[in-house]
């Protein structure tokens, strides 16, 4: 025995529905959603897929979808259900999700959604539901809408030189590579409400078997809109409507496609494996005990992009983690990158540090000339300035300051190499001023450098710097 | 199925509440068999009824109503 | 406790990870694209969800879903990014849902510049987006806190189950602190009240911020306000440095409030007593404690990248109980110490002490 009646898919009662006739659904007489709700609950059915069916309702006459449907439902802004889908789906992959959309919905303010997803190949369904018309807000005209179709928006009728003309959205997707499934189908003649049902069902088999993208185009009726009676508004989608929207496979690769290839992993949340994870992360070294700090570090570094002045900050922000003391390291950002050089702030405290900006220093190190130029009056009376003097020709104030300089470019170009004239620095910095000892330095330096190959001219170069302050050679 | 059951011939039936007199039942029809009342529904539409004899129970009109509950056919 | 050296926006994704989050969507925008890339290569490589949306609406519609689902999402972007999240997080917000959001403020408006600012102060704290709703704003001022208000700001959206948003700048997401990394905790939520999750469990459940009748609707929208009230009276976080004593209270928050913090003791060395306010939560704002400070304190000072914003809060609070001064600069640019001491100068030196 054969029986055609309610999916149970469906709500027995649509106690969500606003009003009375809580069996019926709010949608208009001859309204092609019905239809197409039907098609859909039957196949959840048939597919058993209702309890782990979510099902996107969008803006537009479907804004209510999760009246109806017995499953797990999501009501999406205008346009935005395929973000949705693609989310939910993502975060389950064991979830059926269907995107449910209008025209003014999918092909007009959710376009980008639309195809951003179908490109990506989410394993979600959409179901397109074209009416060329927008419903809802009272029957303006849609992206779909056909020439000459009067709406409350073209109450002349869609002109192409005004309006443009209907988008095809089936033929548009099915260029992309990704998605596995696209048809247009429609609910005019029992024929064609037949062939819908199928590709309804075959979509959401497709997302079943993790085969990937599924598209199905409706054409649909709004007699409301459209204003005929829906018997007339059935046969001039027919007669009409598919003119414009040619009915057919536009793409379908569920063949050649293995079941599970578009299938996507998730985990949930393990805090003990998420904890091993983060462990990764940690220093290659231990922030044991707080040293001694014989005055707080304002520090000031700059030169030309590529001297490795940033790395300098870096290496000394590290030693003084390693020494249990506060430490902040800003790179030049914002108006700060004015004149073209790099610099960056560091700070060394064994209190809380206020300002990750130095904006007066008590140690200047200047790789270049028009740092010299910018910073020096900046540097506190009495505070030290390190000059690369390889590379900058000027003088520091030595009244002022406490000016050490050191031919650091030259001093690298002897250890091997001048890209390490910022470790040269380094070891004048640590040396002018005695904040740590050069073991101290030697040992975290060697944990920080990644690559092994480096170390050894790294350490020669360290000391170097920090010999010539100390030993003056 | 060996048991005999209560219904031996097809039949389509029409919640008349819950009809909103769109009459797409009524055209896709093969038999013609399907046919709309004079008088209204609560909600003020003319519903579609059975005419009573030679459904064959294809189910068209299940499919072309809009509607989830108002239609039911059974083709034993 | 294991530690690392870390950027601000790099802190804000190892906090997301404590604290369960599993997915992230996110659109490239300066200065917060650093959030994106710590999160494309961490979320993977834990089992979780990383996509690249296709537009900053995309993304908040993305976290919309998985929040939805009672899973841990997050988003980031800067300020036209944050302007464009606005429509998802109204959604959001009437169907109760919790995620979070940063922000990192650039300057504005329109296209503006990368550099920081705290121009979006309105619109972080007002609601932001259409309708009667707040975000949870969290107002972290170095990469510890990034971390650690990240952390929190996930239990917050929870518990209330509401968007809780992090405002920070391109100073403190781009700078590099010690970071002490936490240790993940279970979730102690149970969202399958309420979360639609495409599991047997959850199917009668509905995610939704539609409430057809404006009957339910009011109620729904008194429900909201009731929890509003509740988040201001239980979770208002805020820290005060020197104000005990104070002639002049600088209010202050995220970067700025740690310039402020370097001129307190310098002010102090010349005999300016001016302490610190520093609003933690940005909403719930710290109302209460600066209406106290204000039947004592002669003067108020807010400071700001903005060109008054939070100002108009502190005054709220202050209720005219004592003069509320305002000094901001905006743009990308940020005051300097000696910028703010002839600031207290000027108000103290004309003030009652």
């Amino acid at each position: 025995m054969k029986v055609f009646e309610k999916s149970p898919s469906f709500y027995e009662v649509f106690e969500r529905k606003s009003g009375p006739a809580k069996e019926a659904t709010h949608y208009c007489p001859g309204c092609g959603h019905g239809n197409i709700h039907k098609m859909i609950a039957e196949a959840m059915d048939d597919l058993e897929i209702t309890e782990r069916s979510v099902f996107v309702s969008p803006v537009g006459c479907s804004v209510f979808g999760y009246y109806y449907f017995d499953c797990g439902n999501f009501q999406a802004a205008h346009g935005r259900a395929p973000a949705v889908a693609t989310a939910v789906k993502r975060s389950n992959p064991d979830a059926i999700v269907i995107s449910y959309q209008g025209d003014g919905d999918l092909a007009a303010i959710g376009t980008a959604e639309t195809i951003h997803a179908a490109n990506r190949g989410e394993n979600i369904t959409v179901f397109f539901v074209n009416n060329a018309i927008y419903g809802m807000t009272g029957g303006q005209m849609a992206p779909t809408t056909m020439i000459g179709q009067r709406s409350t928006t073209t109450p002349l009728g869609r002109a192409e030189q005004i309006h443009g003309n209907p988008i095809r959205m089936a033929e548009m997707l099915a260029t992309l590579p990704a998605p596995t499934y696209i048809e247009r189908v429609a609910v005019g003649t029992s024929k064609q409400i037949m062939k819908t049902r199928k590709a309804i069902r075959k979509a959401l088999k497709i997302q079943k078997e993790g085969k990937g993208y599924s598209f199905v185009e409706i054409v649909s009726t709004c007699p409301t809109g459209w204003k005929m009676d829906p018997v007339a508004a059935r046969d001039w989608l027919v007669d009409d409507m598919l003119k414009v929207f040619p009915l057919g496979v536009f793409k379908d690769e569920s063949d050649n496609v293995d079941e599970g290839t578009w299938d996507r992993s998730f985990e949930g949340f393990v805090p003990d494996k998420v904890n091993t994870y983060l462990d990764r992360m940690k220093s290659p070294f231990d922030v044991t005990e707080e040293l001694d700090l014989v005055k707080d570090l304002n520090c000031k570094f700059a030169g030309f992009g590529g001297q490795g002045i940033l790395t300098l900050g870096l290496f000394l922000s590290q030693i003084g983690m390693r020494a249990g003391h506060q430490v902040s390291w800003f790179p030049a950002y914002g108006p700060e990158m004015r004149g073209g050089t790099a610099n960056c702030s560091v700070n060394i405290s064994r209190d809380r540090i206020g300002s990750p900006l130095v904006d007066r220093p008590n140690m200047l190190v200047v790789m270049n000339q028009p740092s010299l130029d910018a910073f020096e009056k900046d540097v506190v009376d009495g505070g030290t300035i390190i000059v690369d003097s390889t590379i900058v020709e000027g003088k520091a104030d030595a009244k002022r300051l406490n000016v050490v300089a050191l031919p650091a470019s030259d001093m690298a170009d002897e250890v091997g190499t001048t890209k390490v004239a910022n470790v040269v620095i380094l070891g004048a910095v640590v040396a002018a001023t005695d904040a740590y000892e050069p073991e101290f330095v030697e040992s975290t330096l060697r944990a920080v450098i990644k690559k092994q190959s480096l170390i050894d001219m790294n350490m020669e170069a360290f000391r170097k710097g920090y010999d010539f302050v100390k030993n003056g050679n | 199925m060996a048991a005999k059951t209560a219904v031996d011939v097809p039949f389509m039936e029409v919640n008349g509440e819950l009809c909103k007199g769109c009459q797409l039942c009524v055209g896709v029809c093969p038999k013609t068999v399907i046919a709309v009342s004079e008088k209204l529904n609560s909600a003020s539409y003319h519903p579609a009824y059975y005419t009573g004899a030679d459904c064959t129970g294809c189910g068209l009109c299940f499919y072309a109503c809009p509607e989830p509950a108002a239609i039911r056919v059974v083709k034993p | 406790m294991a530690k690392q050296f870390m950027k601000g926006n790099d802190a804000i994704i190892v906090g997301a990870l404590a604290a369960g989050c599993r997915a992230y969507y996110g659109y490239p925008i300066t200065p917060a694209s650093e959030i994106a890339h710590a999160a494309a290569l961490h979320f993977p490589a834990l089992g979780g969800v990383f996509i690249q949306a296709e537009s900053e609406v995309s993304a908040i519609n993305m976290v919309y879903g998985t929040a939805g689902m009672g899973i841990r999402t997050m988003t980031a972007s800067s300020s036209p990014g944050f302007s464009l999240k606005q429509e998802g997080l109204s959604y959001a917000a009437g169907a109760e849902l919790p995620c979070v959001v940063v922000n990192i403020v650039r300057g504005g408006p329109g296209l503006g510049n990368i550099a920081p600012e705290q121009g979006d102060y309105f619109q972080i704290t007002k609601g932001g987006g259409h309708g009667n709703y707040r975000l949870i704003a969290l107002a972290p001022n170095g990469a510890q806190e990034m971390c650690d208000l990240t952390r929190k700001a996930f239990d917050l959206a929870d518990k209330y189950r509401n968007p809780a948003c992090i405002m920070a700048d391109g100073i403190t997401g781009q700078m590099m602190e010690v970071v002490d990394i936490p240790v993940p905790e279970p979730i102690p939520f149970d969202h399958s009240s309420w979360a639609a999750d495409g599991t047997a469990a959850t199917r009668k459940n509905l995610v939704s911020s539609i409430v057809l009748e404006p009957e339910e609707l009011e109620e729904h929208n008194l429900k909201l306000d009731a929890k509003y009230r509740e988040i201001v009276e239980n979770e208002v976080l805020y820290e005060e440095y020197r104000t005990d004593d104070a002639d002049l209270v600088v209010v202050a928050y995220g970067v700025v409030s740690r310039i402020v913090y370097s001129t307190v003791d310098q002010a102090r060395a010349e005999g300016l007593k001016v302490g610190l306010l520093r609003p933690i939560t940005l909403w719930p704002y710290p109302e209460k404690a600066l209406s106290a400070l204000a039947e004592r304190v002669p003067a108020f000072l807010a400071v700001e990248l903005s060109t008054g914003q939070m100002v108009e809060d502190l005054r709220l609070a202050v209720n005219g109980k004592a003069p509320v001064h305002f000094y901001g600069r905006c743009g990308g640019m940020v005051p300097g110490g000696e910028e703010l001491l002839t600031e207290y100068r000027k108000i103290l030196e004309g003030g009652r002490s």
